[in-house]
């Protein structure tokens, strides 16, 4: 079609979605563009939604009455996994309350209501509408060409917020196919419950709720991680896992996430419960080192397309949106300068590299490489196996003196490392991977 | 250059509708919501007369609010104006309430953009499944009526004749009239199209013309919404689903497990009920 558009947006994620309601907001002609047959329709996430890179966008939304958060989380736990045990660490807090730190959420809901702000703010909603390609005038990106009859979309800037396949970034050569040891591939059940059942199970009340994130034994020896959070009335249960992993060892992920619901400690938490509904996604987990240019001559890239997960505080959500807020910012600027060239969008990068997000990649760099590089058996079995049988023994009550324990697990501990010199080249390793 | 309305009426999608099985009423809640299937095959039909001869296309619905996402969509799909008349006073209408308030709201499209040549309704909705609100319109506006269309065969502006094919349980009827006339649509008269994106576009900026009762200064207040419904819903249930025995046929080769398929048919009493012997 003729009309020439500020800026189109390909996918009304998180992602997308903010940087859509950043430029409208500013009185900017844009145009929401996705393929689900409304925002959310088919996405599916953990999921945690943080407040603060909300709010930024919606001040106070929690005010809002229809406002779809499922629970407000007061607690946070850590299960290191045995085979029929657990060593735990926990949060709870109550100054977690109003305004929340975070929540559950459920992305049909959220991922609308959170569109229709920037529909509210003068975003053209296209739905249903998938985005086949950009056009290029040259190195320059003018558009996007869709699905549609009459289906160029020609705009100053083309924000790719597509999401972790993205479809964009590949075909514009922003990044090749993630390799395997780049992405996890996370499956997860929705399984009903009453709530008087989880308010008694968890311990909490009213819309307080709690998130239980597990490592160790019950990812098969494989490097994943399984979660747990508790929504109004469904508990949402998951777990992702290295795809380089799966292919090694040849496991289909909803094998683990079955094994997991076996485990004693999660199946009391889910029994009775009926699964409602099955999903799976990728979660790109390149850290650092796998984020692509973040901009260039007549488009910016965000969120999950461009690999900005913090996958060791399972943070993505806010990751997207932030980076969304900051591509539509430097839209703005782009435009009132008159100039969408590659030297004005860099800002963009800019932006995000003396932001949280890159600060936070950053310090993690190394532990993509850890993860890549170390047996995932010792990782994810042998030491958490060694953590839970010293602190069996430790709390075991059978004669034997206590400091006798102590050495015996440390002993152990090494052991399961490969000695005492390996483990602490591990923990070293380890560290250096947390504070890059 | 004529001048066609669209009746539609959005509806929860049935196939993700379920009922309530203590009270056997349907449960909307959470339901998305669609644009009646048979009137979306009535709009198809006005785009293509209009794609061959020209011609305005209004779209009307009664109903709520939120039904403007519906004739957005009309609107993507090329359609000219949409109107939705929405009051709580119309709120609980029956078939003849509804027909009632959209024969007022058409004489006032007329007024508005000109005389109906042509007016399309489904032939009956997903939810209410009456199939008696088109004839209602067409008493009420002295329109010809066309029910139960499967094929427009075809559409003369100048002669104002319309010429289609009836489906009915015992054959096709082709008849013809003239306009102004009314049609009920079935899902054989066409294939729906995809919006283009220009479509999308200008549906994504539309804003539908509202008009509540205050619009219509002349209405009956005791012939629109639960008032003038004299329908009374007596009981509703939900029917025993039938248990139908199954048997699987074994048998080494695909023939022997025809062959004997064939002799326990010959056996049963189907081979009479279907008029075999
Ligand atoms: C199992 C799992 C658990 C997670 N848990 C959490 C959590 O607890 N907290 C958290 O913050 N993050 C979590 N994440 C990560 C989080 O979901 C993502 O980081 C976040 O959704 C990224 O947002 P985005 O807008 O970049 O991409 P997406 O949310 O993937 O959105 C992309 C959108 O683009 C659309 N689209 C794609 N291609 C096209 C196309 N060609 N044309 C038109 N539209 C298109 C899609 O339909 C989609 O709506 C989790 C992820 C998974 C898979
Ligand atoms: C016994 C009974 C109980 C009911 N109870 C309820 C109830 O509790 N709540 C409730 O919401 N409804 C209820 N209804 C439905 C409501 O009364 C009807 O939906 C309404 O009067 C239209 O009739 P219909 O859906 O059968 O349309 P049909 O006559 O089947 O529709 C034929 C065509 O007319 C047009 N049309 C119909 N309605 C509209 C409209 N509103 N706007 C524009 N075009 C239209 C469409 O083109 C449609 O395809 C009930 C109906 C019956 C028969």
């Amino acid at each position: 079609m003729n009309e020439k558009f500020d800026a189109v947006v390909v996918g009304a994620g998180p992602g997308g979605t903010a940087a859509a309601l950043t430029m409208a907001r500013a009185g900017l002609n844009v145009v929401l563009l996705e393929r689900g047959e409304f925002p959310g329709a088919k996405n599916i996430f953990g999921g945690v939604l943080y407040r603060k890179q909300i709010e930024e966008l919606v001040p106070e939304f929690w005010k809002e009455r229809n406002f779809p958060m499922e629970r407000n989380i007061v607690e946070q736990r850590i299960w290191v996994m045995g085979k029929e045990s657990m060593v735990t660490f926990s949060h709870r807090n109550e100054a977690y309350k109003e305004p929340y730190n975070c929540f559950t959420g459920l992305r049909v809901k959220f991922d609308q209501w959170f569109a229709d702000k920037a529909v509210q703010a003068g975003a053209l909603p296209v739905y249903q509408t998938v985005a086949l390609d950009v056009i290029r005038d040259g190195n320059r990106v003018v558009g996007v060409k869709t699905d549609r009859e009459d289906g160029e979309l020609y705009a100053d800037v083309v924000v790719i917020a597509d999401g972790v396949n993205s479809l964009l970034g590949k075909s514009m050569g922003i990044h090749r196919e993630w390799r395997p040891d780049e992405v996890s591939l996370a499956v997860k059940e929705v399984i009903a419950l009453p709530k008087e059942k989880i308010e008694d199970r968890f311990n909490v009340e009213g819309n307080e709720g709690v998130t239980i994130e597990f490592m160790g034994e019950t990812s098969l020896g494989m490097a994943g991680m399984g979660f747990l959070y508790t929504n109004k009335e469904t508990i949402s249960l998951g777990v992702g896992v290295m795809v380089n992993h799966l292919r090694d060892k040849r496991i289909k992920p909803y094998a683990i996430l079955e094994a997991i619901k076996q485990h004693p400690m999660i199946k009391k938490l889910i029994q009775g419960g009926e699964t409602l509904e099955y999903s799976g996604h990728l979660i790109p987990e390149g850290g650092y080192h796998s984020v692509p240019p973040l901009s260039g001559d007549g488009w910016c890239i965000v969120g999950d397309a461009a690999q900005l997960v913090n996958f060791v505080h399972r943070e993505g959500t806010n990751l997207a949106m932030a980076s969304g807020r900051m591509a539509g910012e430097t839209v703005i600027e782009a435009k009132n300068r008159g100039d969408f060239s590659a030297a004005t969008l860099r800002l963009y990068d800019e932006k995000v590299k003396n932001s949280f997000i890159m600060k936070d990649l950053r310090k993690y760099k190394g532990m993509h490489k850890l993860l890549k590089e170390e047996d995932p058996e010792l990782l994810f079995t042998k030491l958490p196996r060694a953590l839970n049988e010293a602190a069996y023994n430790m709390f075991l009550v059978d004669g034997v003196p206590k400091a006798d324990k102590q050495k015996m697990a440390l002993k152990k501990i090494a052991e399961a490392a490969g000695g005492t010199v390996n483990l602490m080249k591990l923990g070293i390793k380890g560290w250096r991977a947390m504070n890059g | 250059m004529l001048h066609i309305v669209v009746c539609i009426k959005q509806v929860p999608d049935s196939r993700e509708i379920r009922i309530d099985p203590n009270t056997n009423t349907l449960i909307r809640q959470g339901v998305p919501s669609i644009v009646n299937f048979y009137d979306l095959h009535g709009l198809e039909e006005a785009l293509r007369i209009k794609d061959q001869h020209g011609a305005r296309i209004t779209v009307v619905t009664m109903g709520p609010p939120p039904a403007e996402k519906s004739l957005k969509e009309c609107i993507s799909l090329g359609a000219d104006e949409a109107v939705l008349v929405t009051d709580r006073k119309f709120a609980g209408a029956d078939t003849l309430a509804t027909s009632y308030v959209l024969a007022k709201t058409i004489q006032k499209v007329e007024q508005e953009w000109g005389p109906a040549d042509i007016v399309f309704c489904g032939k009956q909705t997903l939810d209410g499944d009456t199939g008696q609100v088109g004839p209602g319109i067409a008493c009420r506006l002295n329109l010809e009526q066309l029910t139960y269309v499967g094929k427009v065969v075809r559409v003369d502006p100048e002669a104002r004749r319309v010429r289609v094919h009836r489906y009915l349980e015992d054959g096709i009827e082709v008849v013809e009239t003239s306009m102004p006339v009314l049609i009920t649509a079935l899902k054989e008269l066409n294939e729906v199209r995809r919006a283009s994106l220009p479509g999308m576009i200008r549906a994504a900026r539309y804003k539908p013309v509202t008009w509540t009762t205050a619009d219509f200064p002349d209405i009956e207040v005791s012939k629109i919404g639960l008032k003038g419904s004299p329908t009374i819903v007596a009981k509703t249930w939900v029917p025993e689903a039938r248990k139908i025995e199954g048997e699987m046929i074994s048998g080494d080769t695909p023939e022997q497990i025809a062959e004997q398929l064939t002799a326990k048919l010959w056996e049963s009493d189907l081979a009479e009920k279907l008029g075999w012997i």
